[in-house]
Order: C-alpha cells, then sequence, then structure tokens
C-alpha cells in the first residue's frame, strides 16, 4: 500500500520543536455552581406519582467523584413492579393506547421542551450522581436526551411511514432496563419511541443512576403525561430481574452488558416476549497512514475518553497502520499529558470519576492483566484527587489479539493499540470478535472508507469522526453486541408490531 | 415383458453436491398408500455442521454478487421449478394431497420466487435511508446479510413453505441451512436438483433432511448460524431460544400450532427479507 504521508519539517529542515502547554500554567477552578434540585429522598414513580416502596426500604446513590451521599432511592420489590406493570396496562388500555397520534406527539414535544427549560439543572444532577465531566453532560448527554424527545414526538402521527405496505400498531406495555453510563439519554432512547409508538413503559435504571431518571420524573408530571404511561422502579439486579420476568410486557429492551443480555435471554426463551438488546462491544479504531493524523488522534482521545471509556462503543482497540504507528503513539502520548482528570464538576475536566467503585476495580484488575500479559502501559503523570473513584488514561502499546484487554470490554479509559500491514489484515482483525457493535476508520481515501465501512462488521462506523450520535441515526450492533436499532425508523419498527 | 424402470436414490442438497448423510443412515419414505417409496437420508448434527461450514464459504461470494444478479438467479429457481412442476406435484401428493392442492402449491412456490426475485434490488431502497443528523455529516443507514442463517421448515407444506423460509434469507445476500419436513421430504429432495441447476452457487442453499428432534437442538447451538427462522413447537421454540442466548443468534420463529397458511399473501412480505439483515449506519464529516 503506497504511504501518500510526507515529512513534515521546517524550512530549516529540523523537525519542528513540540510545544505543550498543558503544564506551564495552573488552571483556576472553574466549578459549574447550577442547582441540581436534588430532593434527600426519591420515591418511586408509579402511575403518575411518587410512592414509598412497599418494603419500605431505601438504598443511598452516592457521588462517585467524592463518595459523599447523594440521595436515598427506593428499592423496588417484586410487588411495586407488579403495580407499575398494572399502572402501565391500565393506562395503555384506558388512555394512552386509544389516543390519536397527534396528541400523543403534543406530549412528548413538552417532555423534549421542559427538559431543555432545565437543561442545566439536570446536567448538574447527572454529573454530581454519575461522575461524567459537566461539559459533557451539559453539552451532550441532556441536549441529547431532549433532541430524542423531540425527534419521536414527529414520529408519533405518521407511523403509516414507519413500514411501508403494512399497518403498524403498538406492542402495548414494554419493559426496560438501562445502564449507568448515559442514564438521562439511556432513558430517553427506550422512552421516546416507545411513546410515540403508542406504547406504555416500565423502566429501570441502573441502581448507580438513578437521579435523573426520576427527576424526569417530575417533568412527566408537569408535562401531564397521563398516569400510568411511565413508571420507574428503582432497585439492584433483583428488581431488574423483577422488570424483565413479569409477564405483562410484550416486550423487554435491555442496555447493558453482554453477560446480563444473555441471561434475560435464556429467562424469556419460554416466551414470545419480543426483545432488543444493546449490549457491550470491543470496537476498532482504525488508522490508516494516510490519515490526517492530529484529527485521528483527538478522534482516538474522544473515541476511548469519552465518559471515562464509560461507552458500549468507545474505540477501545486501536488499530494503528505500521509505517504511522510510532508517530500515533508518541502523539498520544503528548495529547494524554494535557488532559485534564479529576472533579466532574469543573467546567476544564476531560475526564471525570468512575462511575463506582465496582467498576474501578474492574479497569484495575484488567489493566493489571495488561501489564502481566506483556503489554507495554503508559499513564501520564496527572495527579488525582484523593477522594472518590478516579483512573489515569491509560494506553498499552504492543498489544496482541489475545490479550485479555484485546478481547474484553474494558468499560473504562483504557486504550489498547496494536498495529497492522494491509487493509485485509485490519478488517480480519477488527473482524476478529465476538461483538460487532461499532468501528472507527480514518483515511484520506474515500473508495477505502466505503470499503472498511462495508468489510467491517459492526452495527455503526464512523468514518474520520468517532462517536457521533444522532436521534436520526439508528444505532446498534452486530453478533453479540444485540440486536435491535435505536434511533431512526429503523428503531421504531422495534416497538411496533406490523398488522 | 415390461421394462422395469430405475428408481433415483435420494440425496440430499449441501455444498453444491449430492450426498448421503455421513452417518450412512437413511429412512425408508412411504407413499400416501403406504407402500415404500425410497430412503431418505437421515442427517445428523454433523451434517449440519458441514452444512454450516459450506454456507459460510458461499457466503461473501454470495453477499458480494450484484443485487441484479442474486434477482435473476431467484428468478431462474422459480424457472427450474416452473419446468419440473409436474414432478415436483406428484412429490407433494406423496403426502397425501390431491392433484390440485399440490398443483397449486407447486404454482405458489414459483411465484414466491418470483416475488422475492423482484426484491432483490428494491428492499434497499426502502429499508435503508439517509438520515438528516444535526451536526456537518453525512449518514447512511444501510443494510446488510447477517451470514448464514438456519431454516427449519414445518413438516406440511414440504415445498412452499421451505422455500418461503429459505427466499427471503438468500435474498439478501444470506446463505441458508435448512431441514425439510420430516414426514414429507421428498420434495425438498427435488428442490435440491433444481437449487443446482439455476445458478445458484454451491453452498448457498443447503437442505438437510432426517429427524426434528435430532437435528433442532444443534441449530440451537451452533454459533456460526448468526440466525434462526422457521416453525417450531412450544418445546423447540424454548429450546431454540435458550441456545441462541450463548451467542446473542436472532430468532424468528413461527409457531407449529398456528398453522401458518402459506398460500396466503401475508406469507410473503418485505418484513420477512428484514429479518435477516443488519442495519449499517455509518458517518462522515461534511466538509473541504
Amino acid at each position: 500500500m503506497p504511504t501518500l504521508t510526507e515529512k513534515k519539517t521546517t524550512r530549516s529542515g529540523r523537525p519542528a520543536p513540540e510545544l505543550i502547554f498543558g503544564d506551564l500554567w495552573e488552571y483556576d477552578p472553574a466549578p459549574e455552581t447550577a442547582d441540581p434540585k436534588l430532593k434527600a429522598r426519591y420515591d418511586l414513580f408509579i402511575n403518575g406519582a411518587f410512592v414509598a416502596p412497599k418494603s419500605g426500604k431505601y438504598f443511598d446513590s452516592i457521588n462517585p467523584a467524592n463518595e459523599q451521599k447523594l440521595a436515598e432511592i427506593a428499592l423496588a420489590n417484586k410487588d411495586d413492579v407488579d403495580a407499575a406493570y398494572a399502572a402501565a396496562q391500565r393506562a395503555f388500555d384506558t388512555t394512552w393506547g386509544k389516543m390519536p397520534g397527534r396528541e400523543r406527539a403534543k406530549y412528548l414535544y413538552r417532555i423534549a421542551r421542559l427538559l431543555q427549560d432545565r437543561a442545566r439543572e439536570f446536567a448538574v444532577a447527572e454529573t454530581l450522581d454519575g461522575g461524567k465531566p459537566i461539559k459533557e453532560s451539559r453539552d451532550f448527554d441532556v441536549p441529547m436526551a431532549a433532541a430524542h424527545f423531540f425527534y419521536h414526538a414527529g414520529w408519533a402521527d405518521k407511523l403509516e411511514y414507519v413500514a411501508p405496505g403494512h399497518k403498524v400498531a403498538p406492542l402495548g406495555v414494554v419493559g426496560q432496563v438501562i445502564p449507568w453510563n448515559f442514564p438521562l439519554l439511556m432513558l430517553a432512547w427506550k422512552i421516546a419511541p416507545a411513546l410515540a409508538m403508542g406504547n406504555c413503559v416500565v423502566l429501570k435504571p441502573a441502581e448507580t443512576t438513578s437521579v435523573t431518571c426520576l427527576k424526569l420524573a417530575e417533568i412527566l408530571q408537569d408535562a401531564g403525561l397521563p398516569p400510568g404511561v411511565v413508571n420507574f422502579v428503582t432497585g439492584f439486579g433483583e428488581t431488574g430481574a423483577a422488570v424483565t420476568g413479569h409477564p405483562t410486557p410484550a416486550k423487554i429492551a435491555f442496555t447493558g452488558s453482554t453477560e446480563v443480555g444473555k441471561i434475560i435471554m435464556r429467562s424469556l426463551a419460554g416466551t414470545d416476549k419480543k426483545m432488543t438488546m444493546e449490549l457491550g462491544g470491543k470496537a476498532a479504531n482504525i488508522v490508516f497512514d494516510d490519515a490526517p493524523l492530529d484529527q485521528a488522534v483527538e478522534g482516538i482521545v474522544n473515541g476511548i475518553f469519552f465518559n471515562q471509556g464509560h461507552v458500549c462503543c468507545a474505540g477501545s482497540r486501536l488499530l494503528v497502520h505500521e509505517p504511522v504507528a510510532d508517530k500515533v503513539l508518541a502523539k498520544l502520548k503528548n495529547r494524554l499529558k494535557v488532559l485534564r482528570v479529576g472533579d466532574p464538576m469543573d467546567k476544564n475536566t476531560d475526564l471525570g470519576a468512575i462511575n463506582s467503585r465496582e467498576q474501578l476495580k474492574r479497569i484495575t484488575e484488567l489493566v493489571a492483566s495488561g501489564v502481566k500479559e506483556g503489554a507495554e502501559l503508559y499513564q501520564p503523570p496527572c495527579k488525582l484527587p484523593t477522594k472518590g473513584f478516579y483512573f489515569r488514561p491509560t494506553l498499552f502499546s504492543g498489544v496482541s489479539m489475545s490479550h485479555r484487554i484485546a478481547r474484553e470490554e474494558i468499560f473504562g479509559p483504557v486504550l489498547s493499540i496494536l498495529t497492522f500491514r494491509t487493509v485485509e489484515e485490519a478488517v480480519e482483525k477488527a473482524n476478529n470478535t465476538a461483538y460487532g457493535l461499532s468501528a472507527g476508520v480514518w483515511t484520506d481515501k474515500g473508495s477505502r472508507i466505503l470499503k472498511m465501512s462495508t468489510e467491517l462488521k459492526a452495527g455503526v462506523v464512523w468514518a474520520n469522526t468517532y462517536n457521533k450520535f444522532d436521534p436520526t441515526s439508528p444505532f446498534g450492533g452486530y453478533k453479540e453486541s444485540g440486536f435491535g436499532r435505536e434511533g431512526g425508523r429503523q428503531g421504531l419498527l422495534d416497538y411496533c408490531q406490523l398488522t | 415383458m415390461s421394462r422395469l424402470p430405475i428408481t433415483k436414490t435420494p440425496k440430499v442438497y449441501v455444498g453444491g453436491a449430492f450426498i448421503r448423510s455421513e452417518s450412512a443412515r437413511t429412512f425408508p419414505l412411504k407413499d400416501a398408500a403406504g407402500n415404500f417409496f425410497a430412503n431418505i437420508p437421515q442427517c445428523t448434527r454433523k451434517d449440519l455442521r458441514n452444512a454450516v461450514e459450506a454456507a459460510a464459504k458461499a457466503g461473501p461470494g454470495w453477499a458480494k454478487r450484484t443485487a441484479y444478479n442474486r434477482g435473476q438467479i431467484l428468478y431462474r429457481l422459480g424457472e427450474m421449478i416452473e419446468a419440473r412442476a409436474g414432478e415436483l406435484a406428484d412429490a407433494i401428493r406423496l403426502g397425501g394431497a390431491s392433484e390440485a392442492a399440490a398443483a397449486k402449491e407447486v404454482a405458489a412456490t414459483v411465484d414466491r420466487l418470483v416475488y422475492y426475485a423482484g426484491w432483490c434490488d428494491k428492499y434497499e431502497q426502502v429499508l435503508g435511508n439517509v438520515n438528516p443528523v444535526a451536526s456537518a455529516h453525512f449518514n447512511f443507514t444501510v443494510t446488510e446479510p447477517m451470514g448464514v442463517v438456519g431454516v427449519i421448515a414445518p413438516d406440511e407444506a414440504p415445498l412452499l413453505a421451505l422455500v418461503s423460509l429459505i427466499a427471503p434469507a438468500i435474498t439478501s445476500g444470506n446463505t441458508v441451512v435448512a431441514l425439510a419436513s420430516s414426514t414429507q421430504p421428498y420434495p425438498a429432495i427435488l428442490l435440491g436438483e433444481m437449487l443446482a441447476t439455476s445458478d445458484l452457487p454451491g453452498g448457498v442453499v443447503n437442505v438437510l433432511t432426517g429427524f426434528r428432534k435430532e437435528i433442532v437442538p444443534t441449530f440451537a447451538t451452533h454459533t456460526h448460524l448468526r440466525a434462526v427462522s422457521g416453525v417450531a413447537n412450544a418445546e423447540e421454540r424454548k429450546a431454540l431460544k435458550l441456545g441462541a442466548a450463548e451467542s446473542v443468534k436472532r430468532t424468528h420463529l413461527l409457531k407449529a400450532e398456528d398453522k401458518t397458511d402459506w398460500l396466503a399473501a401475508s406469507a410473503q412480505s418485505l418484513y420477512a427479507i428484514r429479518d435477516t439483515l443488519e442495519f449499517k449506519t455509518t458517518w462522515h464529516p461534511i466538509g473541504a
């Protein structure tokens, strides 16, 4: 393969000196100060009202940035889940299922607008609860969640265009279980298409990130959404199992690990319930020697360090074309030196807190395995806060396909770097995984982009970009990354039956 | 003295060749009157695995054929069946169908292939699209075949149901390993001969005969089958879904107890093609 890269030199013939500004000045703290308007205690949201859990039990939600208690969250048991499903079924039978699409649409538009109104408040709450940098919750999570409601609102009265040749009908009640990495956004991905199609919902957020879900319940009340159309039950895995194992829902939609996805699939094997599964990933981000390397480095950094790497589609395997491997690694190391790790509430923070002690343990364990298996570790010498859960942005070079860090989803800020010589080898390595959620390609050659995007077995391919999302753009995986799509026309079809 | 006709040795069509079961087992097939007709290969789990291998090998080439080419080949399969309609009708009548019913099933089978042949270069235009994302990116969603699809045909409608399940999968470039009707396998044996003369590359469709109890469990657990579609009873559905969970396999199972009317227009659909498709969305920045 010809190399398009030319050696960049200064007029004097010497390589340009590198300037790294990161350490030259102390940054002043730039904390976000908006009030998240948190309650000390959050109850379950069932049939349009906040209700105490039947068990009377609550559990603490902590701020992973400093390990301080943020709020108490109700622990839902089987009876609470029963009540939630009863409310959802009643709402489907009496109000929501009979409402004309144009009216359903208006509720969804309202939800989108009310969320936009309170965007900063929600962003702060999301950051406090989950540990992600405020710049991400403020500029990505919350606006994107609002956009999902706004997009799907407009579909509610246009459903005859969803499946050409067929009429569509809602499924009825759907049960949904979502993860902790994008709590509010995942909720929007789940609820918006379900409601637009006329379904009613029982949703369980992750136990470490229930706050914005319950705050959204306030918005649902303000929007006047009929009681029971959306119900939130909070708790741990047991509550989740009660949601997925309940006889009422016609469909279970799950986002989370492949391991749990398989457990749910097994538990539903004897039923006729529909399912969509958005599971794990181990995406290859492939950089060719003709790529604009500075842009590629930004894309690699965004691909793996966005949201501390708690992203199912994270570009966690970097495949670099051999002629530029050293150069890319050097650039990456320099870039890592200026990443700011620390207080998620600081507007300059690039990497916030790891979501939980448990996740930090898992990341630490996998990184240790990488060292043990012989990959070369690089971490920048940044200072980490003494309290809270943090992990340095981490590079592994000299990784081979058999290493655990090249095969298992780490779900943290850890990049495994492999090299390749030919297009065929890149494709072979990229596809040599049980996962198939996403992939990245960096090259200046258009025909190569199209070849790669055809050959890569992944549901989303980012070419010369990475980690871009949009309500209009279907998202979801091949192989063990799950089935079904979320977003776009394709995502809507997974919430209806053809009649 | 009248001439004694020679009878055909039924063989299954796998990897473009006509083979016996690796186990060398057969089971006797009787006609509607109860007279011996022929010995049918009693395929095994190993035969299924071999067939999956053949299908996997044929997959990339078939998926890369142009949509126009796949359409012509499916149409040619229809031509092959039309030309041997009488023989196929006789095969269906072995199971006790009336002459009229058998002829109707063959005709519907040809029409079904013509229907899917026409979809080959159109489904993408209906199911895929460009997405108007709120950023400076060109974003489009296209479909791709899943890979090797397992097809489990019901016992009834031994030709029409089998073809109705195979056709939507191969329309988009999947390859298929199918288990034919256990009680009426002979039409599937003949179908193999027509597949072989239809320009369909070897390995794209592989048809096994045998007993459901022996083979269905391997459809459930074989991880190289990316999807299983077909007709199954409650017990089989549970086994198939349990097995599917291990590799997050896609299942599209009709209930045996629902007695699908394969002659109905509802037995053919764009959305049957969609069932064995993956959607892939590609992003690229728009800029100079």
